[in-house]
């Protein structure tokens, strides 16, 4: 596992100002407040200015790379679940989308236009967090609740699309498990008509704030050429003015379809990754809107009767499905052997899934690619010369998310 | 001493002492309503009807916590520093007038506890000792976020007391007076001689600099520099257990309270109301006392209102925004009203100089302070004096 290679740079040393006493070293992390999951910071300080720091991963490494090669390909969606958690269905449905890049399946346009409709709205809930977070660290704690009655909104059209809210586990191989149901029509129209509104009212209190942008301009800056060497991705790399998006430079799931803009920034700073953020918010909007009001009639998922799970009155009353319905569960459908890559776009950067089959039951092995990880190795760059109070914005506006950080 | 002057005063004593205590806990369940309103929430509900027993539960709990002390703490200081904060806060109050003058049993009682001539000062000397409490427990728990949280909070001080003086001499220098009970006596009602006689629109400026610094003072948003919690986990009382935490945010909360009476005070007619002429008596001082109350509960929404709504400045820029912006302001803002004083009352026309003898007169003390302190400042002064 090559990632997970040891630190290269060299151990915190005491240094002969330690000794004299003018530089403390500090532990922020693995619990405080400001390290939204677990992970630990040792900042060399000079009374507040940061002038080193060690970062220090897999407080919460759960092995999920390991566990899916003992999984048939369909429970792996699961683990997927618990990376990024503040947006879930990305996952779900990205890990979805390598399988059948795998089994080289075509899915119904339904499927696509649904399956955008899911993400974009995770990508909304992912961003709003992430945004919302920023404020809550700066001490604006007002903002962060009104739009937290927004993200319940849209774990309401979670529940509905699969009953879950944080985990959702959403989408098989082929499709959805079940078809929009007339609920979910009322609350995505709601959900379109009021979210606006709040989300301006949300950006009227940050945005244009004196105190937030004295906070956020100029803090916790990277430029385009080092982020792309640390080989950045998604929000964070726009924010520095590099459009890149893979939704535009691979589009998967009929992204093509939908006319929508890239934001980017100029300077990658805090502020341009809290601008960056606001404006996909809008444009997740827009696609939602585009995606609802073309979504094509016909089934909502694939007629791949070997992967996906027939309806339980079938599988009663029918000798085909029964037969799939257990060489599904046992997980003993023929796969094919091959190698592929498929990413999307997720809430933090391209979200890859690197999949590897020799025909087993189980991928032989399954990486993914998770944008958190790859932050979180700029992350002392980044901080380096900057106060305490920048550091725990910086960490907050790149939105490190501990399980998508050690998976 | 006079006996029923002693059970006078012990009486205002002990009932403002139990009012600040009272509306100190009660500012607890007002901020967590006010926030909760503001961020469309419900906000504490369970403990009685609107939750109004909530700072009851509140402290109770706060008691049967374990009162913990970590091992390498300075134990006599880290005991000492919540009990000095919860001390200096709740003297401040002693000055204030909360109310004006009863007429009662033949006597005419004063509803303060005692007029200083000095009484501003006295605010101002504890509200700077107030913050050694802070210093001292920050430093004493052995942690590094509490001494960060202690470094901040004593170069916040310094940097924003300097403001906060300036703009009280400019009060000082309109009034002619350092008792408080004076500076609201000469706010009397609304409307005199074609303008209003609150201190507020006579120093506008004044006021915002004071209400900033104030800000400041209580530690409050967006200057709570002192526990931000995503920084400095919980700040100087990050160690603090049991009551003795508790003794540090019931210290914050009265700082509140006073902050919030000494701005209505100063700048709001204190217990002053449009119309009051038209009462006498007794009926004066309980509408007198209503008001006060009144204007400073407001104050304390204002406070609650900025602390859920901006953002928290970072240290450095804290201290920009003070060293930089508001003590320059207000030095412009002392010079000027200096001057508009000195030609109002008539210090440069030869033809009003027996006014400017009288005036002199009067503003004598000021001149000679003057003229101990800084002799380069006096010189000016002087010649304005011999003219």
């Amino acid at each position: 596992m090559s990632e997970f290679k040891q630190n290269t740079k060299p151990a915190v040393s005491l240094s002969q100002e330690t000794i004299d006493g003018d530089i403390a070293t500090l532990n922020l992390g693995p619990t405080h407040p400001a390290t939204h999951g677990i992970f630990q910071n040792i900042l060399q300080v000079d009374g507040e200015k940061i002038l080193s720091s060690e970062q220090t991963v897999g407080y919460i490494h759960r092995a999920f790379e390991k566990i899916a090669e003992r999984r048939p390909y369909y429970q792996i969606t699961t683990l997927t679940d618990r990376l990024n958690y503040c947006s879930s269905p990305i996952n779900n449905i990205g890990y979805v989308l390598a399988v059948e890049k795998l089994l080289q399946l075509e899915v119904p346009k339904r499927v696509d236009y649904m399956r955008v409709i899911m993400m974009e709205l995770a990508r909304i809930a992912d961003h709003l967090i992430c945004n919302s977070v920023t404020g809550v660290d700066t001490g604006a704690l007002t903002g962060f609740t009104w739009v937290f009655i927004q993200r319940e909104k849209i774990y309401e059209l979670y529940e509905e699309v699969c009953g879950a809210r944080l985990t959702t586990n959403m989408g098989r191989i082929g499709g959805f498990e079940r078809d929009f149901t007339p609920a979910f029509h009322t609350k995505l129209q709601a959900f379109l008509k009021d979210f606006p509104k709040v989300f301006n009212q949300f950006d009227g209190l940050l945005s244009r704030n004196r105190i937030f942008m004295d906070r956020t301009i100029g803090t916790g800056a990277i430029s385009a050429e080092r982020a792309l060497n640390y080989s950045f991705t998604g929000p964070n790399l726009r924010a520095t003015g590099v459009d890149y998006d893979v939704r535009v430079m691979n589009p998967y799931c009929s992204y093509e379809d939908f006319d929508f803009d890239v934001p980017v920034g100029t300077d990658g700073d805090t502020y341009d990754r809290f601008q960056v953020r606001q404006e996909e918010i809008r444009q997740s909007l827009r696609i939602i809107q585009q995606a609802y009001d073309n979504l094509p009639e016909g089934p909502y998922h694939a007629d791949v009767p070997e992967f996906y799970l027939p309806p339980k009155e079938a599988v009663y009353n029918e000798m085909e499905a029964l037969i799939y319905h257990f060489k599904i569960v046992m997980g003993e459908t023929p796969v094919p052997v091959g190698e592929v890559y498929s990413s999307v776009e997720g809430g933090n950067g391209e979200l890859g899934f690197y999949l590897i089959s020799h025909g087993d039951r189980s991928p032989y092995r399954l990486q993914f690619r998770r944008p958190s990880f790859i932050y979180y190795q700029a992350y002392p760059e980044m901080i380096t010369g900057q106060t305490i109070s920048d550091a725990v914005l910086t960490l907050s506006s790149m939105n490190i998310i501990a399980g998508e950080l050690d998976a | 001493m006079d006996i029923s002057l002693l059970i006078e005063k012990s009486t205002i004593v002990v009932v403002l002492f139990l009012i600040t205590l009272g509306i100190a806990a009660y500012q607890t369940l007002m901020e967590r309503k006010v926030a909760a309103w503001m961020q469309d929430r419900v906000g504490p509900d369970r403990a009685g009807p609107f939750g109004i027993l909530q700072p009851l539960a509140d402290g109770g709990k706060m008691f049967f916590k374990e009162d913990f002390i970590p091992k390498n703490a300075e134990r006599g200081l880290f005991i000492l520093a919540p009990g000095l904060a919860m001390f200096t806060a709740a003297m401040t109050g002693a000055v204030i007038p909360w109310g004006p003058p009863v007429e009662m049993v033949g006597r005419t009682i004063a509803l303060q506890v005692a007029d200083i001539n000095i009484g501003i000062l006295y605010v101002i000397g504890f509200a700077s000792i107030g913050v050694y409490g802070i210093m001292i427990g920050g430093w004493a728990s052995n942690n590094k976020f509490s001494l960060f949280s202690a470094i901040r909070t004593s170069s916040q001080m310094i940097s924003y007391e300097l403001a906060m003086g300036i703009v009280i001499i400019t009060i000082v220098l309109m009034s002619g007076s350092l008792s408080v009970a004076t500076i609201v006596e000469q706010q009397h009602g609304f409307w005199a001689d074609g303008y209003f006689t609150w201190n507020v629109f006579k120093q506008p400026l004044a006021f915002i600099i004071f209400l900033v610094t104030s800000l400041a003072e209580c530690n409050r948003a967006p200057f709570d520099m002192a526990e931000c919690e995503n920084e400095l986990i919980g700040g100087y009382h990050t160690e603090y257990s049991s009551m003795k935490l508790g003794f540090f945010l019931f210290a914050e909360y009265v700082n509140l309270f006073i902050s919030a009476a000494i701005i209505a005070a100063l700048f709001f007619g204190g217990y002053n109301f449009p119309g009051m002429d038209n009462f006498s008596g007794i009926t004066l001082s309980i509408l007198g006392t209503l008001v006060f109350f009144a204007k400073t509960v407001f104050f304390i929404f204002v406070f609650m209102w900025i602390r859920w709504t901006l953002p928290r400045f970072r240290y450095d820029q804290l201290m920009h925004l003070g060293w930089k912006k508001l003590i320059p302001l207000a030095m412009i803002n002392l010079v000027i009203t200096a001057v508009v004083i000195a030609f109002t009352s008539g210090w440069f026309s030869e033809d009003k100089k027996a006014a400017a003898t009288v005036e002199v007169e009067q503003k004598q003390p000021t001149a000679v302070l003057n003229n101990a302190s800084d002799s380069r400042a006096s010189g000016s002064f002087r010649v304005n004096l011999n003219h």
